[in-house]
């Protein structure tokens, strides 16, 4: 079986204020099926453009992306969407739900888009909202929601349509340490239960909860090890890195 | 994604703006308004031109007196008296194209019967000027030739005449006086409803032109007995109106004397004519009203151009929220299009309801005829969703050509 995904010399850049920024620059990775994978960076190293490109919401100006084994750099937009809307799972940093759209509507959003019948959808969005605890709460309106369920709600929509690939960017960024605990508990769950995620993040406490951490620096992997226990070898590294 | 889903998602959307959604569409609804309103009373005034033009007769030709030069003075038209009964046998003896050329005398006089009485118009005719106005008999009959010639106290009468005068009953048989001569029904006519002037043609009588002349209108006219109203000529064929028009023309000039380029003293009219150039003037309005209201339609259109772009930018988040998560470009395009068409059609749909009822009040407030098509308000509705199409276009695509990145970061 292909690995779930391969890049090869990967680059992405910006033009900014007449100079060019690397945001990701010559990047080859290689994630298998079921991997709890952290990518971990200062902010500007590139860590969001990567997880745009490994979701599909960007094109690389060069190099090779292989997700499932299929090419998918130089796909058509349309394609590059059914794509987003089957195999792979968006998470945000602000929990961003559609304001005039129940939970549970929140959670269909997905299968809407892959053609998914309405009573199919119900049930599988119903599913997913229970497997992250909030099945009590389908009807209320994202605004009736606190900040850690509005996340879960995020998640439970992330995995509605079975994806291939979760991608989380600051899944935490915009709670507080308990509630962070209670979402990073879930992906361990999801992990559990063979799923694979890439959580972008650039606090440590986070990246500890993955079982593999990459590093990026300006746009190149610096860094690319298991996690082996707390208190290992990558504590040397990451104290370069502020909380 | 089906269509139904987008229709969802577009309804949900206008409905979280609802006093905005409706300011947008009022453009849409005082132009589907005005078009609906202004072609129910065209199509109104149309039809009653039309039935107008019916209810007088086909292929007629009307010849009056008219201004008879004396002494350099030109005399208002028809003060003097200058048509005779020989003139109309004239025409139609001289004339091939002259099916009928019927004479006709009339006045207002006073009715009665009994112990009511009523005013009407007594026209002296011969039977032919019901030939000419296409007017049936619909119970009893017309004069013989022994009663027109003979000066018989006869007389057919119109439907109101029957109301007035006789309750309702059949009419035929019963007297009546005209002034202090009696006369007998033996006719009523068939009804004809309201004439060119607005007034009910069934409200009248004719009697035969010698009686009139002899013993009622001509003693109290007090002007030559042999004047005539006018001569009612129908003429066989209709191509044929110009030529015969023509033909009376030179014939009563020659027949009157008249030489030269000096002024005819009768005048030809042709009242399908008249009716008609009144019923463009009605158009001519109309289509004023619908500039007006096509105007109104593009500015409607214009802001629904302008709520949707702002819809839009309001939802920039959301719209890379839906590509994140699977919607293709052309799925954003359709949830903007249907968005921007069901405003238009709600705007046409409330304004097809603003026109009809300003088209019913106005037939009940200033009695103008109208005419609701459905067919108008479909069209009207229709153009307004065209319009709805056309300005909706530019925002959705607006919306379907946002980066997915750039959006979810959009504040």
């Amino acid at each position: 079986m292909s690995p779930l995904v391969r890049t090869i010399g990967v680059s992405k850049n910006y033009p900014s204020g007449g100079t060019i920024i690397r945001a990701v620059s010559n990047v080859s990775l290689l994630i298998e099926h079921g991997e709890f994978v952290a990518i971990r960076g200062r902010s500007g190293s590139g860590k969001s453009t990567l997880m745009n490109l490994l979701g599909l919401l960007e094109r690389p100006e060069s190099g090779e992306y292989a997700l499932k084994g299929r090419q998918v750099a130089k796909l058509a937009e349309n394609t590059r969407a059914a794509i987003r809307s089957r195999d792979i799972g968006f998470i945000f940093q602000q929990p961003a739900l559609l304001p005039r759209a129940t939970a549970l509507e929140n959670v269909e959003l997905p299968l809407v888009y892959a053609g998914v019948p309405r009573s199919q959808r119900h049930r599988r969005a119903k599913d997913s909202l229970d497997r992250v605890g909030l099945a009590d709460r389908s009807h209320h309106w994202p605004s009736q929601l606190s900040g850690g369920e509005q996340q879960r709600v995020v998640i439970a929509r992330a995995m509605v349509n079975d994806p291939a690939l979760i991608l989380a960017d600051e899944p935490t960024g915009s709670l507080d340490s308990s509630t962070s605990d209670e979402i990073l508990s879930l992906f361990e769950g999801l992990h559990r239960d063979g799923r694979t995620i890439i959580v972008v993040t650039h606090a440590s406490d986070v990246a500890h909860r993955a079982r593999r951490q990459i590093t990026l620096h300006d746009g190149r992997i610096i860094e690319d090890a298991a996690t082996s226990g707390k208190g290992s070898v990558l504590n040397a590294i990451t104290s370069d890195f502020p909380r | 994604m089906n269509p139904l889903e987008s229709l969802r998602i577009a309804v949900r959307a206008l409905r979280a703006n609802k006093l905005r959604s409706a300011l947008t569409v009022l453009g849409i609804v005082v132009g589907v308004a005005a078009v609906i309103c202004m072609v129910s009373v065209g199509a109104g005034a149309q039809a009653e031109v039309s039935e107008k033009i019916r209810t007088l007769g086909a292929n007629l030709l009307l010849v009056m007196p008219g201004a008879r030069n004396s002494g350099g003075a030109r005399l208002e038209s028809g003060t003097q008296p200058t048509l005779t009964e020989e003139d109309a046998a004239a025409v139609r003896r001289e004339l091939v194209n002259a099916q009928v050329a019927a004479p006709l005398l009339s006045r207002s006089m006073p009715l009665v019967a009994a112990n009511k009485n009523w005013m009407t118009l007594v026209a002296g005719i011969y039977p032919d000027y019901l030939v000419a106005r296409e007017w049936q008999v619909v119970n009893g009959r017309s004069f013989t030739g022994d009663e027109t010639a003979s000066g018989a106290k006869v007389a057919i009468v119109g439907s109101v005449i029957i109301e007035e005068l006789f309750d309702g009953r059949a009419g035929i048989g019963e007297t009546f006086r005209i002034g202090n001569v009696p006369f007998s029904v033996i006719g009523v006519l068939d009804k004809k409803g309201l004439g060119a002037a607005g007034r009910s043609q069934d409200d009248i009588v004719f009697i035969p032109l010698s009686t009139a002349k002899s013993r009622v209108l001509g003693a109290v006219r007090g002007t030559t007995r042999e004047a005539l109203d006018f001569i009612s000529i129908k003429v066989s064929d209709a191509t044929a109106m110009s030529e015969v028009e023509r033909e009376i023309e030179a014939l009563l000039r020659q027949r009157h004397h008249i030489r030269g380029d000096a002024p005819s003293d009768f005048r030809i009219e042709n009242p399908a004519d008249v009716l008609v150039a009144r019923g463009a003037a009605v158009r001519i309005l109309g289509i004023l009203l619908i500039a007006v209201a096509a105007v109104s339609l593009v500015v409607g259109g214009i802001s629904i151009m302008n709520i949707t772009l702002v819809s839009v930018t309001e939802r920039t988040r959301e719209i890379g929220l839906r590509m994140a998560v699977g919607a293709r470009r052309h799925d954003i395009r359709w949830q903007f299009l249907i968005e921007a068409l069901i405003l238009a059609l709600l705007g046409g749909l409330v304004g097809a309801m603003f026109g009809v009822a300003a088209a019913v009040a106005i037939a009940l407030k200033a009695g103008w005829p109208i005419m609701i098509s459905p067919w108008a308000v479909i069209l009207a509705c229709g153009f307004a969703g065209f319009i709805g199409i056309s300005f909706g276009l530019y925002p959705a695509h607006r919306a379907a050509g946002l980066d997915p990145i750039v959006a979810l970061r959009f504040e």
